[in-house]
C-alpha cells in the first residue's frame, strides 16, 4: 500500500477527491473550508510556481493559491 | 388584517440607517460600492487600526439618506488577519468608536455560489436585516449557470437582487429593496458569537454546496480564455519574464513618465514665485509667501504625477487579476524575507520615491503585511538621493575603470543601491522577529477570474487617493516646509554673513555637531542635516548654502571642488553611508502618518532609521579611518 497521496504530489490534469484534511498551524484547515477545499471536493493542480511552489488549485468554480507546505497536509483518495 | 403591536423602524427617532456592505474578497464588492456611492466617498481610518474606512451617503428612492459603510472583505466572522478582525468588530459592535450596522448588504458571487453562501449563512445567522445582492450574474450567465432568483430568497429569508456592479445594473432594484428592509425589525435574538468552530464550519460549508446546487441549473462551462491565459501567465519561464516586463515598465512610468507633469509643477511654481518676488517688496512677508507657501505648496502637488501613475497601474493589474498572479510568482523569494509577494510592487516603485510606494501597499490585504512593507520602503534608494550620492561620488571616487566597461564610479553607486536593499532585508527580518512576530503560515489565497478593469472604478480610485494625499499628508507637508523656511530664515543674518549658519536652524545644526562628531561630520554637515529634512535632495542645496557656493541638484561642480578640499575621504564615505539609512525627508514620515493613522509607528521609523544611519556612518568612518 503505498503512502497516501497527498495534493502537493498529484499530478498535473489529474483530479482527485478531498479524504482528509491534517491540522495545520493556525487553524488553516478552516479557511481551505472557507474557500470551497473539503472533504469530498474534487480537485485538480492546474499550474506550479517557479521552482514547485506555490500551487494553483482548482476546485468547483474557485482556483486558490496555496504553498507546498499547505498542499502536502490535504490527503486525497488516489481512485 | 392590521399586525398586532408592529415594531417601530430600524431608522426611527431621526438617526440615520447605518449600512454595512459586506461579503467575500473578490465578490465584487467595491465595485457596488462605488456604483452606489460614486466619488462621494470618505476615507479614512477605523479607530486604532491600520485599517481603511470606506464610507458614504446612500440616497434612498424615497429621498431618506443612509450612511453606507464598506466593510473590509472577510471569508468568515473567524478572523485571519487585522482586516477581518475589523469586520466582525464592527458587525458585532464591538469596535469602540463605530457602532454597529443596522442592516447589511450582502454581496455574493454569482459565479461561485457555494463558496460565498456559507458566508451568507453565517452573516444571516447575526439576525439582522439583510438584502442580498447577487453579483456578477452576467457572468454567471455565461458560463452557463441560471440560477433561480426567487428559490434563493425564499430559502435565505432575505430579498435578493441581481446586480452587475460593472455595469452599473440592478442598481435601482438594490435601493428599494434596501429601503424596504429599513423597515424590518432586528431578529429578537441578540448577534450570535464569531463563527461556528470545527464541524459547525464544515456543516455550514455543506448547507452552503447544497444551497446553491438547489437553486442552480447548469454546469459551468470552462472558461477557456482565462485558463489559456493562466497558462502562460503563470508560466514557470514566461510568467517571471512577463512579470519582470511589467514591473520594468511599471519602474520607467514611475521614474521616467512622472517627470514631465513634474517639470511643469516646479516650472509653475517657480513662475509664481517670480511673479510674487516681482509684485511684493523684500521682506518676511515675500520669503513666507513665496519660499515657505508656495514651496510648500509646491512640495505636496509634485508628488501627484508618481502617486497617480503608479496606483492607476495598480488598480489595472489588481481590477484585472494579474496582481494575485504576480503574489503568486513571487511568492517564494519574499517568504524568505517574510513579505507577502504582493509587497513587491510597492517596493520596487520605492526605488523611485518613498511616498507613493507606502501608499502603494494598500494593495496588500493583511494590514501587518502592509505595515511591515512600510517601514522598509524607505530603504529603497530614492530617486531623491541620487543627486547627493553623485556630488559625493564626483568628489571623492576617481572616475577610474574597474573591470571591463564597469566604473569605480558606477560600481560605488550600485553598492550604495545594494546597501539599501541589504538593509531593507535586514530590518524586515528583524522587525519579523520582534514586533511582527507571527506564524507566516503561507499562501493561501483565492485566484479571481480574468476580468477588464472597469476603468469607472479605476477612475474613482485614483481620484480618491489623490485626495487623501492632498487632505492628510499634504498638509503636514505643508506646515513642514513652512517651519523648516522660518527655521531657516530666522533670525535674519546681518549682510554677508551666512544666512543658514545664523538662523534657528543654523543653531540647531550647531547644536546637533556633537552628536555627529564621532561619524567624521563637520559643523556644515550638521547644520546642512537640518534643512535636508524637507526633502533628501535639498541636502546638496543646503550643503552648498553653507559654503556659501551655489548648488542645486543640477549643478553642483563648484560644490564638488569644494567638498574634495574640505572633506576628508572617511568623512566622505560616513556621508554616503549615512544617507543610505537617514530619514531624512518629512514627506515619508508625513505619508506614514497618514496611512498608519498615527504618529507612532513614524516615529518607530524615524528613531530606527536614524539609529541605522549614525551606525552606518560610525563603521564607516572608524573603518576608513583605520585603513587611510
Amino acid at each position: 500500500m503505498s503512502a497516501p497521496l497527498s495534493l502537493a504530489d498529484l499530478a498535473p490534469g489529474r483530479r482527485a477527491r478531498v479524504c482528509a484534511i491534517e491540522p495545520l498551524p493556525d487553524r488553516l484547515e478552516m479557511r481551505l473550508v472557507d474557500l470551497g477545499i473539503d472533504l469530498g471536493s474534487l480537485v485538480e493542480v492546474v499550474h506550479r510556481g517557479p521552482l514547485g511552489d506555490p500551487l494553483a488549485v482548482r476546485v468547483d468554480g474557485t482556483t486558490v493559491a496555496m504553498r507546498r507546505s499547505i498542499a502536502r497536509a490535504i490527503r486525497l483518495d488516489p481512485a | 388584517m392590521a399586525e398586532a403591536d408592529p415594531a417601530p423602524p430600524a431608522s426611527a427617532c431621526g438617526r440615520t440607517l447605518r449600512v454595512a456592505v459586506v461579503g467575500q474578497p473578490n465578490a465584487g464588492k467595491s465595485s457596488l460600492f462605488n456604483a452606489l456611492t460614486g466619488a462621494r466617498q470618505k476615507v479614512g481610518n477605523y479607530p486604532g487600526v491600520t485599517v481603511e474606512r470606506l464610507s458614504a451617503e446612500l440616497v434612498l428612492p424615497s429621498g431618506a439618506r443612509a450612511d453606507l459603510i464598506d466593510l473590509p472583505g472577510t471569508y468568515s466572522l473567524d478572523p485571519r488577519s487585522p482586516d477581518e478582525a475589523v469586520t466582525r468588530d464592527v458587525l458585532l459592535g464591538r469596535l469602540p468608536g463605530e457602532a454597529a450596522p443596522d442592516m447589511l448588504l450582502l454581496v455574493l458571487d454569482a459565479t461561485n455560489l457555494a463558496v460565498h453562501l456559507r458566508l451568507a449563512l453565517e452573516l444571516l445567522a447575526l439576525g439582522l436585516p439583510t438584502v442580498v445582492a447577487l453579483n456578477r450574474i452576467d457572468m454567471a450567465r455565461r458560463d452557463g449557470l441560471a440560477i433561480d432568483r426567487e428559490a434563493l430568497a425564499r430559502r435565505l429569508g432575505v430579498p435578493v437582487v441581481e446586480t452587475v456592479a460593472v455595469r452599473r445594473r440592478g442598481l435601482d432594484e438594490l435601493r428599494a429593496a434596501l429601503e424596504a428592509a429599513a423597515t424590518l425589525q432586528r431578529l429578537p435574538s441578540a448577534p450570535t458569537a464569531p463563527g461556528p468552530a470545527g464541524t459547525d464550519r464544515r456543516a455550514l460549508a455543506r448547507a452552503a454546496r447544497t444551497l446553491a446546487a438547489d437553486v442552480t441549473t447548469g454546469e459551468t462551462r470552462a472558461r477557456q480564455l482565462g485558463r489559456q491565459l493562466d497558462s502562460i501567465i503563470l508560466h514557470p519561464l514566461a510568467g517571471p519574464m512577463i512579470l519582470a516586463g511589467l514591473m520594468f515598465l511599471l519602474f520607467q512610468a514611475v521614474f521616467a513618465l512622472a517627470e514631465t507633469p513634474m517639470s511643469w509643477i516646479e516650472a509653475a511654481i517657480a513662475l509664481g514665485q517670480q511673479q510674487l518676488a516681482a509684485s511684493l517688496p523684500d521682506g518676511p512677508l515675500r520669503g513666507f509667501l513665496t519660499d515657505g507657501l508656495l514651496g510648500g505648496v509646491g512640495a505636496v502637488i509634485v508628488f501627484l504625477p508618481q502617486i497617480l501613475i503608479l496606483f492607476a497601474f495598480i488598480l489595472l493589474l489588481e481590477g484585472s487579476g494579474y496582481m494575485v498572479r504576480a503574489a503568486f510568482l513571487m511568492d517564494r523569494l519574499m517568504a524568505r524575507i517574510g513579505l507577502d509577494g504582493r509587497a513587491f510592487i510597492p517596493l520596487l516603485s520605492a526605488f523611485a520615491c518613498a511616498v507613493p510606494a507606502i501608499m502603494a501597499t494598500r494593495a496588500l490585504p493583511d494590514a501587518r503585511d502592509r505595515l511591515l512593507t512600510m517601514m522598509i520602503a524607505p530603504l529603497m534608494t530614492c530617486s531623491a538621493r541620487l543627486p547627493v550620492y553623485a556630488v559625493v561620488i564626483a568628489a571623492f571616487v576617481p572616475a577610474r575603470p574597474l573591470w571591463g566597461p564597469i566604473g569605480l564610479q558606477g560600481f560605488v553607486l550600485f553598492a550604495l543601491y545594494a546597501a539599501g536593499i541589504l538593509g531593507a532585508i535586514g530590518l524586515a527580518l528583524l522587525l519579523r522577529r520582534t514586533a511582527f512576530r507571527g506564524h507566516r503560515t503561507g499562501l493561501l489565497v483565492e485566484m479571481p477570474a480574468w476580468q477588464w478593469p472597469a476603468l469607472r472604478d479605476v477612475g474613482i480610485g485614483l481620484w480618491l487617493r489623490a485626495l487623501a494625499f492632498l487632505k492628510r499628508a499634504g498638509t503636514i507637508i505643508l506646515a513642514v516646509t513652512v517651519a523648516l523656511w522660518a527655521l531657516a530664515s530666522f533670525p535674519v543674518a546681518p549682510p554677508g554673513a551666512n544666512q543658514l549658519a545664523h538662523s534657528m536652524a543654523g543653531r540647531i545644526g550647531a547644536a546637533i555637531e556633537p552628536l555627529v562628531r564621532p561619524l567624521g561630520f563637520g559643523p556644515d554637515i550638521a547644520i546642512a542635516l537640518v534643512p535636508a529634512m524637507a526633502a533628501r535632495e535639498v541636502a546638496v542645496a543646503a550643503l552648498g548654502t553653507v559654503h556659501a557656493i551655489e548648488a542645486d541638484a543640477d549643478d553642483a561642480t563648484g560644490l564638488v571642488e569644494r567638498l574634495r578640499s574640505a572633506w576628508p575621504l572617511p568623512t566622505a564615505l560616513a556621508f554616503l553611508a549615512w544617507f543610505v539609512f537617514a530619514p531624512q525627508c518629512l514627506s515619508t514620515l508625513a505619508v506614514m502618518r497618514r496611512e498608519t493613522g498615527g504618529w507612532r509607528w513614524p516615529a518607530i521609523q524615524f528613531a530606527l532609521m536614524i539609529a541605522m544611519a549614525w551606525v552606518a556612518a560610525f563603521l564607516t568612518f572608524r573603518l576608513a579611518s583605520a585603513l587611510a
